[in-house]
């Protein structure tokens, strides 16, 4: 399983609508741009943002005699997608599955896509700690996984989630790259007033209580949403943003742990 | 985790449909024989017992949503908040089958409180005379606590819930939904086929890469046929509170909740304007209404509940006519 991977990690929140898939298409290109070769993998598989997200809906996967071919986001084929979103007829089609099938589709996933030669497998996954979680933790057993960057919003409410998420890594043996808090305060674009709309620190006190790197602090920039549907690195569009910031001290921190 | 160890195969055709048991990639599974028999395609006991024990609820409705992190649980505090305040002997109940991420004893304020167990089942805990609660982080030891299951044991969970919690006589049960189309999704309603669903809620928000989710759910709900009551797009656009700007944060570049609804022929119910007060009494367990009744997200809500309101009193209406 994952036989051309060398690193896997993984992408996760307890709550939903934080920004994992977001998290996870940015650090992909950014570990592209970097000069990796990477591949992403969506294993949210009744709501899939991956496609939409890099542009790429409507791409077909093909079969070979190896495998699935994954999705290629560049002419350079150096960042390969895998999602169910490129397996639906339509956009709009449910994916209404219970967890059986669930788990079934994700050990395709993991067994049957053919990854040549990746630097980073980076895994995005859906809220909550429950099917898709225990089926990608159990399958990355035989494999040796760098770890989890964990996402959050400041809120209490979304704290609360993200705990038991760090909570199911413990308990599972994931390690803990660090918490990333997204969402954190947004600046008028008229009187450049910061107003923290689901509060803020929240991801900062969760990272010193279960004692994890935290990673950074990212407002909330209409820019980003806007941009998010192009499927180009931050580093790229906004090279001076606070978010192209966090994203290069975020790789810095993955490659470099890795590397010894 | 141990407890669940299904090896399922790659191509199971699911222990519901008529192949169970029969499909070549059925040989070799463990379960073959008890699908070929036809026991687990047997009518689910549980659907009658749930069916009995709401009896004396009159309207189920589903809080749905896709996509994660749109203001599902916020909104169901709101509106069975506001359903309960207008009018005093109306009695709410709340069940949040977020099994996961369970928000409601938070949002509600009643975080800490313990569930008593007592001849007629499970007693829900009470935030107003006239609004109950019932949440699986009531019976969690502690609030890191995780709850990792699979499917079949969210399944046995959500029943417990429908069945086995003493509600009383209720005018509406408000169930709060985790993101997706999934086990949580499915127990609840074919638990409730006997029982009945008035309808459900869709709760959105303005960007594209929500409402992708969102239109999942909405074929979810036509193809198990829930009625939609409409659907109601949170977040839309946010007033600073220094300049009295407004700033789209999350920008409806296809046209939002309203174009949705128009698209697929549901009623649209109204914008929730993001306020950072409702998140914060969110956070506190505050009642928004009463703490902040001037604010915006106010005005925009006493409408939309009496549509609510008027939509499923007529379809009881309705259905009484069609017996």
């Amino acid at each position: 399983m994952l036989e051309g991977v060398k690193h896997v990690v993984l992408v996760l929140s307890g709550k939903g609508g934080v920004g994992k898939s977001t998290v996870s298409t940015q650090l992909a290109l950014t570990l592209k741009e970097a000069g990796f070769k990477v591949g992403l993998l969506d294993v949210d598989l009744c709501g899939p943002s991956i496609p939409y997200l890099l542009n790429l809906e409507g791409k077909d996967v093909h079969q070979s005699t190896k495998g699935w071919v994954p999705v290629y986001a560049d002419e350079e084929q150096k960042l390969a997608v895998m999602s169910i979103g490129f397996l639906l007829k339509n956009r709009n089609d449910g994916v209404v599955w219970r967890g059986p099938k669930k788990t079934g589709m994700i050990k395709q996933f993991l067994t049957d896509v053919v990854w040549e030669d990746i630097d980073y497998l980076i895994i995005d996954t859906p809220p909550g700690t429950s099917d898709e979680h225990i089926t990608v933790m159990e399958n990355l057993r035989s494999v040796k996984c760098d770890g989890a960057v964990i996402v959050t919003t400041p809120q209490a409410v979304a704290v609360d989630d993200v705990l038991r998420e760090v909570t199911f890594c413990r308990k599972t043996g994931i390690p803990i790259i660090g918490i990333v808090e997204n969402m954190s305060g947004f600046v008028c674009p008229t009187c450049s007033e910061c107003t923290n709309i689901f509060s803020s620190g929240g991801g900062q006190a969760l990272a010193e209580m279960v004692k994890v790197p935290f990673l950074g602090r990212i407002p909330i920039d209409p820019a980003v949403g806007k941009l998010a549907d192009k499927g180009q690195s931050i580093l790229v569009t906004l090279p001076d943003s606070e978010l192209a910031r966090i994203f290069r001290r975020l790789i810095e921190q993955i490659t470099r742990s890795k590397e010894a | 985790m141990a407890d669940v160890k299904t090896e399922v195969p790659e191509h199971c055709p699911g222990t519901q449909s008529e192949d169970a048991g029969k499909a070549s990639a059925c040989a070799g599974c463990p379960n073959q024989t008890i699908c070929s028999s036809g026991e687990a395609n047997k009518i689910d006991p549980g659907i009658e017992l749930v069916k009995e024990r709401l009896l004396s609820v009159k309207h189920k409705i589903l809080i749905l949503s896709g996509k994660g992190g749109v203001g599902k649980s916020t909104i169901t505090s709101l509106v069975s908040r506001a359903l309960a305040a207008d009018d005093l002997e109306r009695n709410v109940a709340v069940l949040d089958i977020d099994i996961c991420g369970p928000s409601q004893p938070r949002v509600l304020g009643v975080l800490g409180e313990q569930v008593h167990q007592s001849a007629s089942g499970w007693s829900p805990v009470y935030i107003e005379d006239n609004l109950s609660l019932m949440s699986i982080g009531f019976l969690l030891g502690s609030a890191s606590d995780a709850v990792i299951w699979r499917g079949p044991k969210k399944n046995g969970m959500i029943r417990q819930f429908l069945s086995d919690v003493d509600w009383g006589s209720l005018d509406y049960l408000i169930l709060d939904t985790p993101p997706g189309t999934s086990d949580e999704h499915l127990s609840a309603t074919s638990y409730l086929k006997a029982a009945g669903i008035t309808g459900a809620l869709v709760v959105t928000t303005p960007q594209e890469v929500a409402l992708l989710d969102v239109r999942k759910e909405i074929d979810f709900c036509n193809k198990v046929k829930i009625p939609i009551i409409g659907i109601i797009e949170n977040m839309s656009a946010f007033i600073c509170p220094k300049c009295k700007n407004s700033a789209e944060i999350f920008p409806a570049s296809t046209g939002g909740g309203r174009q949705l609804a128009k698209d697929l022929n549901i009623e649209f119910l109204g914008s929730i304007p993001l306020d950072p007060l409702l998140a914060r009494c969110c956070d506190e367990g505050k009642n928004f209404m009463t703490e902040m009744p001037d604010s915006p997200v106010v005005a925009v809500l006493s409408p939309m509940i009496q549509r609510i309101i008027q939509k499923c009193e007529k379809t009881e209406v309705s259905s009484a006519v069609d017996d």
